[in-house]
């Protein structure tokens, strides 16, 4: 079985499993939003059971719209604090807060082995960890909240090898987009994307949860990395609980192997409007920007701050440009302050947020107008994603887009190291 | 059986393009559906009419997964969405939330915007009232036919946990 049947076998009552088969799977973690938890609230009120399954098992971040852009988001962030501490699940209020997908790693609420189900589609993220994690919407949480497993289709697994040695200024989302660039934004629809090779053994953690990320961008389910040394180490001082480290087995079957040679990827931006529509950065010229964003679940922690930072020490933002820097967590933050990036982005004119999703959604903290054009570390660039519908967003990694903050216009880091 | 105008779209129609997330601090039904299609097609909802049909290409409701994507189609007056393909959570949310979506590439083919469809749910049969062709859909697992038929995962959730 490959490493997701594994998992899921694990949390059924079936010990073999194959893809296409529908089973009920047993939860570890069930997570959900400012933006998802309130219809989930409603609908868990449908069903008639007045606790959840297990607090310790729940969580609720509000992260997108917080801290409350206006009225009506401050009412659906109070709706789910009420429900949330009256139930007693994990939360994390402002000051604790950061985006979902960031704080959920670096708390120890998600571990290797586990399955994780959550009201937002990023939710795959934690397949960094060696967890079976995937989105859903907001009924489904219901349920799951309220009986503690969801239903689910085993889905097919496709197994991606990455050979070779990474070259400067790429990494993980250079590797995810050039694949979501080759098979496109459904090329692993309904899928499962089990991660191998070379580049990924050396891979830090960072950039494995960049890449699982953005697994939904191709349209799939999960997208999974093997557990070694690396994971150990970056889950050694959080774990409060036990964890199981799968295996995939040798004569695992997949649906498709696919091959690529990252010697010869050089970093790439994704043009409007979508995730699949990727150049090598040399191929772009005189493309002009308004905005540098780096942050989000994507590219907002610490290696990616660290990144961005080494490119803008020193330099100063081009006048023409907007450079907003979002730390994902608090813990990043403070972790950033003390290295002093903080100080090197503003410094060179970048403004700093505290932790949220803000632009990446176009919800608040760097919204687009017409004909303005976005560089960003976050994941989509659909049409009207940060704002405005004739504006632009390219994606990019946070090296990319801070040498394009400095430049004015999109640029290989090396044109302003 | 149902019966509605088609509004044909083409790829990956994206959830930011079924209801941006802007309109996201509300989750009210009614409201969202003031806003549905808004970013592709700004007079849709001015267009569309109870029992209308949406009709697109592959990959429908790819990107977030947010529910308040199918809960505008369906708020809006829309009963049924066929496509080629539809994106994993939108398909999932759809059929949790009772909006019929149905597989079927040939209908997509041979239809138009502003046709009229007829829809049998019952044997998925789908009829282009136009050109007179008939079509049938993708058959659901039968998993998912429990599912519709409890009426929704909330119902079908309920029935579970009083047998418990
Ligand atoms: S940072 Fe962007 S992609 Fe990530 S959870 Fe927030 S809105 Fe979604």
């Amino acid at each position: 079985m490959t490493l997701i049947e594994k998992i899921l076998a694990a949390h059924s009552d079936k010990k073999i499993l194959s893809p296409g088969q529908f089973i009920n799977v047993r939860v570890d973690m069930v997570l959900s939003n400012d933006i998802t938890a309130p219809i989930a609230i409603k609908e868990f009120k449908k069903i008639g059971v007045s606790k959840v399954f297990d607090p310790a098992k729940v969580v609720m971040v509000p992260d997108h719209f917080t801290p409350n852009k206006d009225i009506a988001a401050a009412e659906q962030a109070k709706m789910v604090r009420e429900f949330a501490l009256d139930q007693k699940i994990n939360y994390f209020e402002i000051g604790k807060m950061g985006i979902e997908h960031v704080i959920l790693p670096e708390s120890g609420l998600v571990l290797p082995g586990d399955v994780v189900v959550g009201a937002d589609s990023h939710t795959c993220t934690y397949g960094a960890l060696g967890a079976f994690s995937t989105g859903m919407g907001s009924t489904d949480i219901a349920a799951a909240m309220a009986t503690g497993d969801v239903w689910m289709k085993v889905p097919p697994t496709i197994k991606f090898s990455y050979h070779g040695k990474l070259g400067k200024w790429v990494g993980g989302k250079d590797l995810i987009l050039y694949t979501i660039g080759d098979i496109g934004v459904d090329g692993a629809l309904y899928s499962a994307m089990e991660f191998h090779g070379q580049a990924i053994d050396e891979m830090d953690m960072d950039g494995r949860f960049t890449m699982a990320n953005m697994a939904i961008e191709a349209g799939g389910k999960a997208g999974i990395f093997k557990v070694d040394k690396k994971t150990l180490d970056y889950i050694k001082s959080i774990a409060k609980r036990d964890y199981t480290v799968y295996e995939p087995d040798a004569d695992a079957s997949y649906s498709k192997v696919i091959e690529y040679d990252v010697s010869k990827i050089e970093p790439q931006v994704a043009c409007p409007h979508l995730p699949s529509n990727t150049k090598p950065v040399s191929k772009l010229s005189n493309v002009k920007i308004d905005q540098s964003v780096i942050g989000s679940c994507t590219n907002g922690r610490l290696d990616d701050l660290r990144l961005a930072a080494a490119i803008m020490k020193g330099k100063t933002v081009n006048p023409q440009v907007r450079c907003i820097v979002i730390p994902g967590s608090q813990k990043i933050y403070l972790e950033a302050l003390k290295e002093g990036l903080i100080e090197t982005f503003i410094n060179a004119g970048a403004v700093v947020s505290t932790p949220t999703c803000g632009p990446c959604l176009g919800g608040h903290m760097g919204i687009l107008a017409a004909g303005e054009k976005c560089i960003s570390t976050t994941n989509r660039n659909f049409v009207g994603r940060m704002g405005h519908t004739k504006s632009e967003v390219y994606l990019a990694n946070p090296a990319v887009a801070a040498a394009s903050a400095i430049a004015g216009y999109i640029v290989s880091p090396e044109e302003v190291k | 059986m149902l019966k509605g105008k088609v509004f044909k779209y083409g790829e990956n129609v994206d959830t930011d393009a079924i209801i941006p997330a802007r309109y996201l601090n509300v989750s009210e039904p009614s409201e969202l559906a003031r806003h549905c299609m808004e970013d592709i097609d700004l007079d849709f909802v001015k267009k569309v009419n109870m029992g209308d049909i949406i009709v697109a290409t592959t990959n429908f409701g790819c990107g977030s997964s947010r529910e308040h994507a199918p809960i505008a189609i369906k708020a809006s007056g829309v009963s049924c969405v066929i496509a080629k393909s539809f994106a994993r959570i939108f398909f999932r949310n759809a059929i949790n939330i009772g909006l019929p979506v149905l597989e079927c590439s040939e209908a997509v083919d041979n239809t138009n915007s502003g046709d009229i469809l007829e829809v049998d749910l019952s044997n998925g049969k789908i009829k282009n009232l136009n050109n007179g062709k008939e079509f049938t859909a993708e058959a659901y697992p039968d998993f998912m036919g429990e599912l519709i038929s409890a009426g929704g995962l909330i119902e079908y959730t309920k029935k579970r946990l009083e047998k418990k």
